[in-house]
């Protein structure tokens, strides 16, 4: 059976992106293959491990279990969105103070999904920190760093609020 | 990994999808949540021709009350079903289970219905069901049927839905004021499946229990709902005795298969255990009591 493809139209990191894929295509594959956008890595490929975390239409998903095609007419922020210009998201910066990675592999993953946590809950407590990354495993911090990180993170979206 | 080929549909009402579903037969497949069939697509276990992916399908959300039943539409993601006041108020057990429920990234693509229609004995919303005494709304193009939950679950992977139906809507009955209810799951890690979990919902009266209802999750081909247990309790203030008696009979009626997850005495063990902490917590939250 031939593979036909389709055009999907999306936003991905505020950028408009119109392409074609097979319906097989999934999100992962599209983001790295199509678009070069490599943050988002594969990991487990069996949606376990959260490496491939992003957001999509206002929810973190693993890309390597939802088809591009899902995403058509959709919004997608991944890794690369996440900085403005030059500057650092707080969350880039809270891993860097923190020392929140050390291979860097789950990252990625880590940043975006932390992202969206902090969107739904701007002030977290450090247990509700470890539920809502419950999804990503690291296999070098032992996690403290990067709950760390996202505290940190958490603080400075606040306090920049505060001085707004 | 990357699946086979296949054709992708992307209906928008109930109507379309069920009539492509009623044109493809076995070789079409309901895209719901996706993280159950994805995975075995990808590991070519599941190989349909035609996905039906029916997310964008209108009236297939929401939670509301109609009368004394609570109406779950089957694309309601766990997400969903997490922070809904309705069921966090007037069924508990429903969020408590989602809780438990793979991770946070599958709970906003996760939907009840999935949970419910796929078959596999691991997952955790079927035993929730079959203690509630929920029904499942099942439309196909001849008509809609209802069947209850507890006549739902035929084997691993086999359901009484037919290869032409899909599930739409969950209906439960609303539980009375101050029903006590709980659930309890044991597992390896984050986003496994139980090694054995339970489910536990009892209403009390001037110190006694009057109804119960008790099942498991993951340790048969399908939940199994435990009268036995059930009547153990009833009766009773819930008290050591009953409980223990009740752990008896989940033990007896669990069959587990011996896999990573543990030895077959292992995982009937801890299914007495998850009755046993399901039913004193549900006595606890009980109003009544």
């Amino acid at each position: 059976m031939a593979a036909e493809k389709t055009t999907i139209s999306l936003t991905v990191n505020g950028d408009a992106v119109t392409q074609e894929v097979e319906p097989r295509t999934l999100l992962i594959h599209f983001l790295r293959e199509q678009l070069n956008l490599t943050g988002p890595h594969i990991g487990c490929e069996t949606s376990h491990c959260g490496a491939c975390t992003v957001d999509l239409n206002g929810r973190s998903v693993k890309s390597c279990t939802v088809f591009a095609v899902q995403a058509d007419g959709g919004e997608v922020l991944t890794v690369e969105g996440l900085a403005d210009g030059a500057e650092l998201h707080p969350l880039q910066d809270g891993f860097y103070q923190e020392h929140g990675l050390q291979c860097g592999y789950c990252t990625p993953g880590m940043l975006t999904r932390a992202y969206r946590l902090l969107q739904e809950n701007p002030n977290p407590t450090d247990e509700e920190i470890r539920i809502g990354l419950s999804g990503n495993l690291c296999r070098c911090t032992g996690y403290q760093n990067i709950v760390a990180a996202v505290r940190y993170a958490a603080d400075k979206i606040a306090q920049a609020k505060g001085a707004n | 990994m990357t699946p086979g080929v296949f054709a992708y549909h992307r209906p928008n009402t109930v109507e379309e999808a069920v009539k492509l579903l009623g044109q493809f037969g076995d070789d079409g497949k309901v895209l719901a949540g996706g993280h159950s069939l994805v995975p075995m697509m990808k590991l070519r276990l599941a190989a349909p021709t035609h996905l039906i992916d029916i997310n964008a399908v209108a009236g297939l959300h929401g939670i509301r009350e109609d009368g004394d039943v609570i109406v779950i539409g089957a694309g309601t993601t766990q997400a969903e079903v997490l922070t809904s006041d309705l069921l966090r108020q007037k069924c508990p057990i429903l969020p408590e289970a989602t809780a438990q429920i793979a991770d946070p990234q599958v709970r906003y693509c996760g939907t009840i219905g999935g949970n419910c229609a796929n078959g596999d004995p691991g997952n955790d919303d079927p035993a929730v069901m079959v203690g509630l005494d929920a029904r499942y709304v099942l439309r196909s193009g001849a008509g809609e049927r209802q069947v209850a939950a507890r006549e739902f679950y035929e084997g691993v992977y086999t359901t009484a839905l037919a290869e032409d139906e899909l599930l739409t809507e969950i209906h439960i009955p609303t539980p009375v004021t101050g029903t006590g209810m709980s659930y309890h799951k044991i597992k390896r890690k984050v986003g496994d499946y139980a090694i054995a979990a339970a489910a536990a919902i009892l209403t009390m009266t001037d110190g006694r229990c009057t109804d119960a209802a008790v099942a498991l999750t993951n340790v048969g081909d399908t939940p199994l709902l435990l009268p036995e247990a059930a009547d153990a309790i009833k009766g009773t203030s819930v008290d050591d005795d009953a409980i223990a008696a009740a752990e008896q009979a989940a033990m007896a009626a669990a069959n587990p298969a011996a896999d990573l997850r543990g030895t077959v005495e292992y995982r009937t063990a801890m299914a007495g255990q998850m009755a046993r902490r399901a039913i004193a917590e549900a006595a606890s939250r009980a109003a009544g009591g």
